[in-house]
């Protein structure tokens, strides 16, 4: 796999700035919210969809989002790569904030995106090659070199390129579409390759292929994922931070093993438990949680996850629970059950946690 | 046990543009009380098979040659009339998508009411009474008012619990459930397949259930078949197939679940993409991808063999454990 390294021609990557100890992506309060039309004399109502969440990533990391449907978690990747204005917050790839120190069209070059619908999401008329080679080709690289370059990446994700590079979209199965769309957002040489649902389609022995991918080029090209997912095993498998989303916010974010180990979020527990059994003998018996995820239009107050949770209390319905740290390995929940002396009766007891 | 469903030497073809051999020479049967899964990658023919059941494929497009019989009923042979009315009551379904399958122009309350009129010939207003009592069943929160609701004013969840008391309205004896928790969020599955499991023991119904997602099969089946290129590869109680499968791409599917995989550990997969499924398959169909292929696997189609009660797999290494 790596003979054929000089061969041909990559871009340069973007310049690595601030060295290891700066994470390579900083959010700080990132909000969106969509206003909603209601009738003519209906209120205004708003979507909240990412509310207030700021986490970072370093460099080589994989990190996590996981959450259901309506939980901001795809919102909040379409807002990183700029395909739709954020209301506020600041995101800072590696020390530059995007913006100013960093224009829109360099975040492109490090920064990729990989989508759920793999379909959707090539132009259904240029062939495969001509996808790969397009974004090189925006950034000034010359057609014949562009080419070579896609012939070059549909060989590393494992498609013969001179079976598929004249192919067009439907004439490619799901899996190979997906590699494709891995191959088109690494021909910009990003350092960052965000992964929204990217195996969420595929059937299970294909998924597994592609996680074995992801693996690899991780390795070979030193990058670093931003994994979006609502399968909480492939999270666990592939992450090695996890952020769970509810509504917009954030409620637990922590090294994954710690989360699954000792989820502090009720909501965290619900989810975990929620996972099918792997067991014929010990199969659930008991839903976790009741009722759907509530509409996120004006969503409850206070923590909002209050209407669906056991172990509400009135205080959880007054104020929102900020994320507070759990321990020094970065393991936080805004739960005011694990804020001690947050009033909650199940709260910890002790003073300093 | 006693026989509900008998399927013995279905094929199905679907012609047209192109032509794919969806269905393979299979062989199934249901019992009473049973909850089988139909396990099987996206285009094996799990839902075609279903869909079949129910006589639901397109009539032009689709030759089927084979044995369908449903509790006595050669269901190939029906007309229009007799199909009618062996849906609904004998056979109901329950699809992956709740907003599609719902009418969106009738409330919930009314469309529950239709079909019993239709298959019970009560009246509408008894209709209504059933409406409601289902929807309490199936445990939607203040089911009255949910009655003269449409369907997209409810939630996921609540839609598929909504067709649930649908398909159920008439008291079929069989319950066909197409991925009916594929579309809907994790902790809103777990709640959907835990009703279905009570409903099913309640109603001393027979189940098979459709599904790619092993965790899934593992909550709610009995037996399990699983599917691959159009044929049954491989058949057996849950625990015998989860435990200990026999067939390559049952061994291979099970194995590349991701359920417990360790970080940086690497996933063991299957190479390869299912076929096409152009031809008529004539070998076994999943030699191209199999680790353990032989010559002999290439030259002709392999025999389903009993390895078991009731357990059986498509697989030329399962041959002589069966003839000693």
């Amino acid at each position: 796999m790596s003979e054929t390294n000089t061969s041909v021609a990559m871009l340069e990557p973007v310049e690595d700035v601030g060295g290891v100890a700066q994470p390579l992506l900083q959010v700080n309060g990132l909000t969106k919210h969509f206003p909603v039309r209601g009738g003519l004399f209906a209120a205004k109502r708003t979507v909240r969809a990412v509310d207030n969440v700021s986490f970072s990533v370093a460099k080589g990391e994989t990190v996590g989002i996981v959450g259901e449907s309506g939980c901001g978690k795809s919102t909040t990747a379409r807002l990183l790569m700029h395909l739709m204005p954020r209301d506020t917050g600041d995101i800072i790839y590696d020390g530059m904030a995007v913006g100013q120190s960093l224009s829109l069209r360099e975040l492109r070059r490090g920064m990729q995106m990989v989508f759920q619908d793999s379909y959707a999401s090539l132009n259904p008329r240029l062939t495969i090659e001509e996808s790969i080679a397009f974004g090189p080709k925006v950034h000034g690289m010359a057609d014949g070199a562009a080419r070579a370059l896609a012939r070059e990446l549909l060989g590393k994700v494992g498609l013969v390129p001179a079976n598929f590079a004249n192919r067009y979209p439907h004439e490619i199965s799901g899996g190979q579409r997906q590699r494709v769309n891995i191959a088109r957002a690494l021909a910009l040489s990003p350092r960052l390759v965000i992964l929204d649902e990217a195996v969420s389609a595929l059937d299970k022995s294909v998924e597994a292929q592609v996680l074995n991918l992801l693996a690899d080029l991780k390795r070979e090209f030193g990058l670093t994922y931003l994994f979006i997912s609502h399968d909480l095993n492939v999270v666990r498998y592939i992450s090695d931070r996890v952020l769970v989303m509810y509504l917009g916010e954030v409620v637990e974010l922590g090294p994954v093993d710690e989360v699954w180990d000792r989820p502090a979020h009720p909501y965290t527990r619900a989810l975990l438990a929620a996972m099918p059994s792997s067991d014929p003998d010990r199969r659930t018996e008991k839903p976790p949680i009741s009722g759907d995820p509530p509409n996120p239009i004006d969503p409850p107050p206070g923590c909002r996850f209050h209407t669906r949770c056991p172990f509400a209390e009135p205080l959880c319905a007054n104020a929102t629970p900020k994320l507070t740290a759990l321990d020094n390995m970065g393991h936080e929940a805004a739960c005011y059950m694990a804020i001690p002396g947050s009033g909650h009766s199940r709260a910890p007891t002790g003073e300093t946690a | 046990m006693t026989k509900l469903v008998e399927i013995s030497g279905l094929n199905i073809r679907f012609t047209g543009e192109r032509t794919v051999y969806a269905v393979n020479d299979l062989n199934l049967s249901l019992g009473d009380g049973e909850v089988l899964g139909l396990l099987g990658e996206s285009g094996s023919g799990k839902s075609v098979t279903l869909r079949a059941l129910m006589r639901l494929l397109p009539k032009k497009r689709t030759q089927i040659s084979g044995k369908v019989d449903v509790m006595g009923q050669d269901v190939l042979a029906m007309n229009d009339e007799q199909l009618s009315s062996f849906r609904g009551q004998t056979v109901s379904m329950i699809f992956q998508e709740p907003a599609l399958a719902l009418d969106p122009v009738y409330t919930i309350g009314a469309q529950i009411a239709e079909s019993v009129v239709r298959h019970e010939g009560k009246s509408y207003a008894e209709g209504r009474a059933r409406a409601l009592e289902m929807l309490e069943v199936v445990r939607i929160p203040s089911a009255k008012r949910r009655l003269d609701a449409y369907p997209h004013e409810m939630s996921g969840g609540m839609r598929q619990r909504a067709m649930i008391a649908l398909a159920l309205a008439c008291r079929p004896k069989i319950l066909l459930a197409d991925e009916p928790t594929t579309a809907l969020d994790a902790t809103v599955q777990i709640q959907i397949l835990l009703l279905l499991r009570e409903l099913q023991r309640e109603f001393g119904m027979s189940v098979i259930f459709v599904t790619h997602d092993i965790g899934v099969a593992i909550e709610i089946c009995d037996r399990v078949a699983v599917m691959y290129a159009g044929q049954i590869v491989e058949q057996g109680t849950l625990r015998d197939i989860v435990r200990s499968p026999v067939h390559p791409y049952a061994k291979g599917l099970l194995a590349s679940t991701i359920h417990g995989a360790k970080r940086g550990q690497r996933l063991e997969t299957i190479p390869g993409t299912p076929p096409s499924l152009a031809e008529k398959p004539n070998c076994c169909s999943f030699a191209p991808r199999c680790k353990l292929a032989e010559p002999r696997c290439l030259k002709r189609l392999p025999e389903s063999v009993e390895i078991g009660p009731g357990r059986a797999a498509r697989c030329v290494l399962a041959e002589p454990a069966a003839a000693t």
